[in-house]
């Protein structure tokens, strides 16, 4: 089984799955079908790779497979992961069937193509999402990179709101700027490693010691096409923009998934090529994430529009995630990883539920509701539940997360932990006044006349993600237990231990 | 005779020609200027491979040739339907490709 | 370190943390304790309607199966020797990473046991209660399933055997708290206050979490074990600023000053729930996790004089403002304020008071809980008006309240030989002792624990007086009458709890003798003042108090439009002005702060910074495209121009 091209065929399948709704007759009738169809077999299958990965084995890639491709240029097709790639290819296996059942009405069936190129185009972004994971090549993974934003490019595009197209573009400008800055690097970096036909192979450029100014100017290329992906303070004003005009299942993918990237892209590539630029540019780092983590939770207070509300809380948890990625300890990057698990769950909770209410009420703004808990208490309840996810209420996933960051980040910067930590407070607000405006209050006797409450369809939508909010919060060991040694190999590519408690410190000198 | 007459003469031809692209409104005439121009870089290419006695200039000048007969073919037919669409062959008047 | 603190340091046996062994018999059942209200308020939750029907009585039921199986557990411990009564149940690794290693896992000692009985007995009591009380509430299954929800997290809470799980117990209560006070949340006064709550309480928890995090850094555990273990070899400095983290986390969940504005508002929740969860149970976890970390605070008089200095302060600022309110929840909210003011002093003197606490809290447990179900039982009676000016003379209509009533209110006013005289007596001939750091301190804290003694006795009364004698104030529509049996029954215990208690409990020594094991033995201290005659001086102060309630609202006509009154009248009536205070200096500024990033959002970072990036290039763009007229000679123009430029260039450089 071990020769088996798991990688390859995970990508492919979704890829086929989007090829055969494209070549299908227009108006196939069961391109929804369809499509869930080859999402739960690539779930399945992902489940089946997932086993083949041995845990206990270290931070080494695994399900490796390196292919020629342009050796010219030196560049490979090379896939694998390590436990992080994998923890985030199993993330978006799971989440894109969850959306497909979410996005089930949002386009009509009308005869045209339109509902089948909507679903085509997730299920490519879902091929897409496996590549940039699993991509050890850098040449590769900035293909995937880039290539990812045609699907999100034509969902959020064709698919969105009334300001989808300056949305769009507005996400494809920041995008690509962030892209080419990162081109450039990429091929610099070639020029700065071994060359020959695979000279763009992750393996042949870690470890380089480039040094100087060189190094600092390649990190800092990868870096900002990662922040404007991420998205971190001050390039975060895309993703409001996006999300709101995006379909809830296109915002899911796009916040949930899409944007992990950056911060894989920080761990993978940032700490591991360039250790010693990335330490020097940690200070800046860590101020620009504390940054993100309370002006997008003081911006998410402020909002009008649940949509953007619900953007500027990921700004405010990516702050976090990338808080934990450098300060560099065991604890806060093994806590950004589950984060970056965590938030991927959560937002979609977010996103969804909050679609379920727009497509009620007919209106993103929060203002137009109020006593919902009494229209429709399990669309409240869950938006409850999600909402504590988001701030982080132990017991459920993300507070396992968050903590491991602060305490984690504690222990060698207690400054920004603390500092950061008051994201946890602003979190409180920004959650509790949204479901108090949305569903306290006296019922809306009109409303609730003509508003069912969740359907079948929408209780398959939201019961994985619950289902994983309680799995992770109480029971995070397997996960864990996939992250740590990778985490543990990026830490000693960047040459860092962890600092020692103070009392064993203490104890040895007296 | 001294083979420099000619590249003056291929020089003056391809000024005349540049000359007459430049200052033209009539699509016909800017056209043979541009033939002018085509012409004087052969005269100056047989030139040069006879001074050097060698054929590739020459050589050169038959696919110059060639490539110009194509390019009168293309050229007189999109002058052809500009003609008919707008009733005028001064080059000022197609200037659509612009904001 | 003085002579003094390494004595007491020393008094102490291991925390019981370390010492614990694996659990066996019925100990290694815990689990159940929490399991069993947890199933409760799953079933609830997810059965959804069709639990309708069973589900109230089912909720209570399963609380009092955790009460058996605690009871179970206590038999069990009783039957050890002293320092064995210690033991844990590991549960399942939870979070392990680096230097993280966190196991769930429960801890046995006498002060958990003392808690838990607590919390399934009066819980238990109080769902009893709730059967009646919520009976003809649509929503009376939801209300079950917080309530099972919030005997479970509790339960998490103290039987935790890390600060992370004792943490998860902590929100957990908070939120169960939360959804309780907002549970009539269609007024979107009770929701705010349920905000409220939930988000001072962040402010205490914020403070957890970098407590923990101070932990870890410097111990390299979470868990009691590992930090009470070693708390020997940390420095003090480290250890008062955990210690006062701690603190503020207390203060949070046991609305101790400076963060005790949440719990007036927080009597919007069904009275029930005031009774268990604002009155009995989570709101003294602040005391409960002085008491728990005392390891650390042994070895930090810094840390623990700002307890001390916390709940002298509060204990004084629940007694001024319980003087003025005529609400009867928000005045026994103030009350409630006030006596967890006084644990906190006592937890604050260190070994001395730890046990004293802690008996305090459980006395006081059964008593307000059963001052606010009589409350919950006048409302039932009254139409739920909650206004005192409005009662008076019930105690002909609501015999059984009036006299369950009348247990409580004595033993609050610690008048012998109800419970309070013998918890909160032993609190201030405690405050009264002089530990060596001081007489000033004992002066001071002994005569706040005095004066407060005597404030209370008259906030108490007045309560009393105002709602059960005098003339009757009714409006015209209410018809008072006595409540259904589920409602009295669990009040008559809980009276009798209040007579009898304190009395059962000290009967030699039995409870600080149970509580040794983890408090540790204390020699006698000789307070500044001799003990009769702090006694009596608080005696007669209790009388004094009551005297002069019963003159101006037993005797005296109360009007029912409640009197201007003095400035200190109308500053008590609102809190000392507290959430003025919280309005000007934190929402506001907060508020602007908010707006302001939002227009800054959108114009300087986005409409500026990027905006301006894109308007910049569009400028530049419309200037070159000018070049782009049409003219194809101009381009051919340009064209020579460049070539001759380029031409021209070679020829320079060559």
């Amino acid at each position: 089984m071990s020769d088996v091209p798991w990688l390859s065929i995970l990508l492919a399948v979704p890829a086929l799955g989007a090829l055969a709704l494209v070549l299908m007759p227009r108006g196939f009738a069961r391109a929804r079908e369809f499509a869930l169809g080859v999402s739960l077999l690539t779930l399945v299958l992902a489940v089946l790779a997932a086993l083949q990965f041995t845990v206990g084995s270290g931070g080494e890639l695994q399900l490796t497979e390196v292919y020629s491709w342009i050796p010219q240029f030196g560049v490979s097709f090379a896939l694998g992961v390590d436990g992080i790639a994998l923890s985030m290819i199993l993330l978006s296996v799971i989440l894109v069937p969850v959306c497909l059942v979410a996005a089930w009405n949002d386009v009509p069936a009308d005869g045209t193509r339109r509902l089948q190129g909507y679903v085509a185009w997730m299920l490519l972004l879902e091929a897409m999402m496996i590549g940039v994971f699993a991509a050890t090549d850098v040449f590769l993974f900035y293909v995937f990179f880039e290539a990812m934003l045609v699907p999100v490019y034509f969902l959020i595009g064709q698919y969105g709101g009334p300001d989808r197209a300056r949305a769009a573009t507005k996400f494809l400008l920041y995008s690509l700027l962030g892209g080419l800055i990162m081109l450039v690097a990429v091929i610099a970096l070639y020029a700065e490693g071994p060359g020959g036909t695979d000279g763009f192979l992750l393996a042949n450029l870690t470890g380089l010691e480039i040094g100087g100014v060189t190094e600092k100017l390649l990190f800092l290329g990868f870096f900002i096409a990662f922040a404007i992906k991420a998205p971190m303070f001050p390039v975060h004003t895309w993703l409001p923009h996006a999300a709101t005009e995006a379909r809830p299942a296109t915002a899911v993918l796009l916040v949930g998934v899409l944007d992990k990237v950056g911060t894989f892209g920080m761990l993978r590539f940032c700490l591991q090529m360039f250790p010693e630029a990335s330490r020097w540019a940690t200070p800046v780092v860590l101020v620009l994430a504390v940054v993100s983590i309370i002006y997008g939770a003081l911006l998410a207070i402020g909002q009008k529009d649940m949509m953007r509300l619900i953007a500027f809380t990921s700004i405010s948890h990516f702050g976090f995630i990338v808080m934990g990625i450098f300060a560099m300890t065991t604890v806060s990057q093994t806590g950004s990883t589950l984060y970056m698990v965590n938030h991927g769950f959560t937002t979609a909770a977010l996103f969804l539920v909050a679609g379920m209410l727009v497509a009620r009420r007919g209106s993103r703004l929060i203002a137009d509701y109020g006593g919902w808990q009494r229209v429709t208490p399990l669309i409240a309840g869950t938006l409850l539940l999600s909402g504590l996810s988001a701030l982080s209420l132990p017991g459920l996933n993300a507070f396992v997360s968050e903590f491991m960051v602060i305490v984690g980040t504690f222990q060698r910067y207690p400054v920004f932990a603390i500092v950061g930590a008051t994201g946890v407070i602003l979190a409180a607000l920004y959650i509790l006044l949204w479901y108090q405006k949305i569903a306290t209050g006296p019922k809306p006797e009109e409303v609730a006349a003509r508003t069912h409450d969740m359907s079948v369809r929408e209780k398959f939508v939201i019961a994985p993600l619950i289902a994983a909010f309680l799995v992770l919060g109480f029971y995070p060991k397997p996960v864990l237990d996939l992250l740590e040694p990778a985490v543990t190999t990026t830490l000693q590519h960047v040459g860092v231990t962890d600092p020692a408690p103070t009392i064993s410190a203490e104890g040895s000198e007296g | 005779m001294n083979l420099t007459a000619y590249i003056y003469l291929a020089t003056l031809l391809f000024a005349i020609g540049a000359l007459v692209v430049l200052l033209r409104r009539n699509t016909i005439i800017v056209f043979m200027g541009v033939e002018l121009m085509l012409n004087a870089c052969n005269l100056a290419l047989i030139t040069f491979a006879r001074m050097h006695g060698s054929l590739d200039g020459q050589v050169y000048v038959l696919f110059v040739m060639v490539v110009a007969a194509a390019e009168v073919v293309v050229g007189l037919a999109i002058i052809m339907s500009i003609y008919r669409a707008r009733r005028s062959a001064s080059v000022d008047d197609a200037n659509l490709l612009k904001l | 370190m003085s002579v003094l603190e390494t004595s007491v340091g020393l008094a102490l046996a291991d925390p019981s943390a370390v010492r614990a062994v694996e659990a066996t018999g019925t100990s290694a059942l815990a689990w159940l304790l929490i399991a069993l209200p947890l199933l409760g308020a799953a079933l609830l939750l997810i059965g959804g309607r069709a639990t309708d029907s069973f589900g109230p009585l089912l909720a209570t039921l399963l609380s009092w199966g955790s009460f058996v199986v605690g009871a179970l557990i206590v038999l069990q411990l009783s039957g050890l020797a002293e320092d064995e009564r210690a033991m844990s149940v590991p549960l399942w690794d939870w979070v392990t990473a680096g230097d993280l290693s966190v196991h769930a896992g429960l801890l046995i000692d006498p002060l958990s046991m003392a808690f838990v009985l607590l919390i399934t007995f009066v819980g238990s009591l109080i769902h009893v209660y709730s059967l009646g009380y919520m009976e003809h509430d649509p929503d009376k299954r939801r209300f079950f399933a917080y309530l099972n929800l919030f005997v479970a997290a509790m339960l998490i809470l103290v039987l935790a055997d890390s600060y992370l799980l004792l943490f998860v117990g902590w929100e957990g209560v908070g939120l169960a708290s939360y959804l309780l006070i907002g549970f009539w949340n269609h007024n979107p006064a009770y929701a705010s206050a349920a905000n409220k709550a939930f988000v001072v309480n962040r402010i205490g928890d914020f403070a957890l979490i970098i407590a923990m995090a101070y932990m870890l850094a410097t111990f390299g555990g979470l868990d009691f074990a590992t930090v009470h273990g070693s708390a020997g070899s940390a420095s003090t400095t480290i250890l008062t600023i955990i210690g006062l983290l701690l603190l503020l986390g207390a203060c949070g969940k046991s609305a101790q000053f400076p963060l005790q504005s949440w719990l007036g508002d927080a009597m919007a929740g069904p009275t029930p729930v005031s009774a268990l969860i604002h009155a009995a149970t989570m709101v003294t976890a602040g005391v409960y996790l002085v008491v728990r970390s005392q390891a650390i605070f042994d070895l930090t008089p810094e840390a623990r004089l700002a307890v001390a200095v916390v709940g002298a302060i509060t204990l004084l600022y629940g007694a001024i403002v319980g003087c003025a309110k005529d609400d009867i929840k928000k005045a026994l909210a103030a009350s409630t304020m006030s006596q967890i003011g006084y644990m906190m002093l006592a937890a604050g003197l260190g070994p001395i008071g730890y046990a004293f606490a802690i008996f305090h809290l459980i006395t006081h447990g059964f008593f307000k809980a059963g001052m606010f179900l009589g409350a919950g039982s006048v409302m039932h009676g009254m139409a739920d008006r909650v206004d005192m000016r409005r009662f008076g003379g019930l105690s002909g209509m609501m015999k059984i309240t009036w006299l369950t009533f009348m247990a409580g209110w004595l033993a609050i006013l610690g008048v012998p030989p109800f419970a309070g005289f013998w918890s909160k007596d032993k609190i201030i001939e405690s405050a009264f002792v002089d530990q060596g750091n001081g007489a000033w301190q004992a002066w001071v804290f002994g005569l706040v624990a005095l004066i407060g003694a005597g404030i209370t006795a008259f906030y108490m009364s007045r309560l009393f007086f105002m709602t059960f004698h005098g003339k009757a104030r009714w409006e015209d529509d209410v018809d008072p009458h006595e409540s259904p049996l589920t409602m009295t029954v669990p009040m008559i215990v809980l009276a009798v709890g209040s007579v009898a208690l304190g009395f059962i409990l000290s009967w030699r020594g039995t409870f600080a003798s149970w509580l040794e094991p983890v408090t540790g033995h204390v020699e006698h201290h000789e307070p500044v003042l001799s003990v009769p005659v702090i006694m009596g001086l608080t005696l007669v102060l209790v009388i004094i108090g009551g005297a002069i309630a019963w003159l101006r609202y037993g005797r005296d006509e109360v009007p029912v439009v409640a009197p201007v009154g003095s400035f200190a009248t109308r500053a008590a009536r609102q809190d000392l002005f507290q959430d003025e205070f919280n309005e000007n200096f934190l929402r506001r500024p907060g508020a602007s702060l908010v707006a302001g990033l939002e227009v800054a959002d959108d114009d300087v970072i986005d409409g500026g910074l990027v905006g301006g990036t894109s308007r910049g290039l569009a400028g530049v763009a419309d200037v070159v495209r000018r070049a782009q007229n049409g003219f194809v000679r101009t381009y051919a123009l340009t064209m020579l121009a460049g070539i001759v430029a380029i031409l021209g260039a070679v020829w320079v450089i060559q």
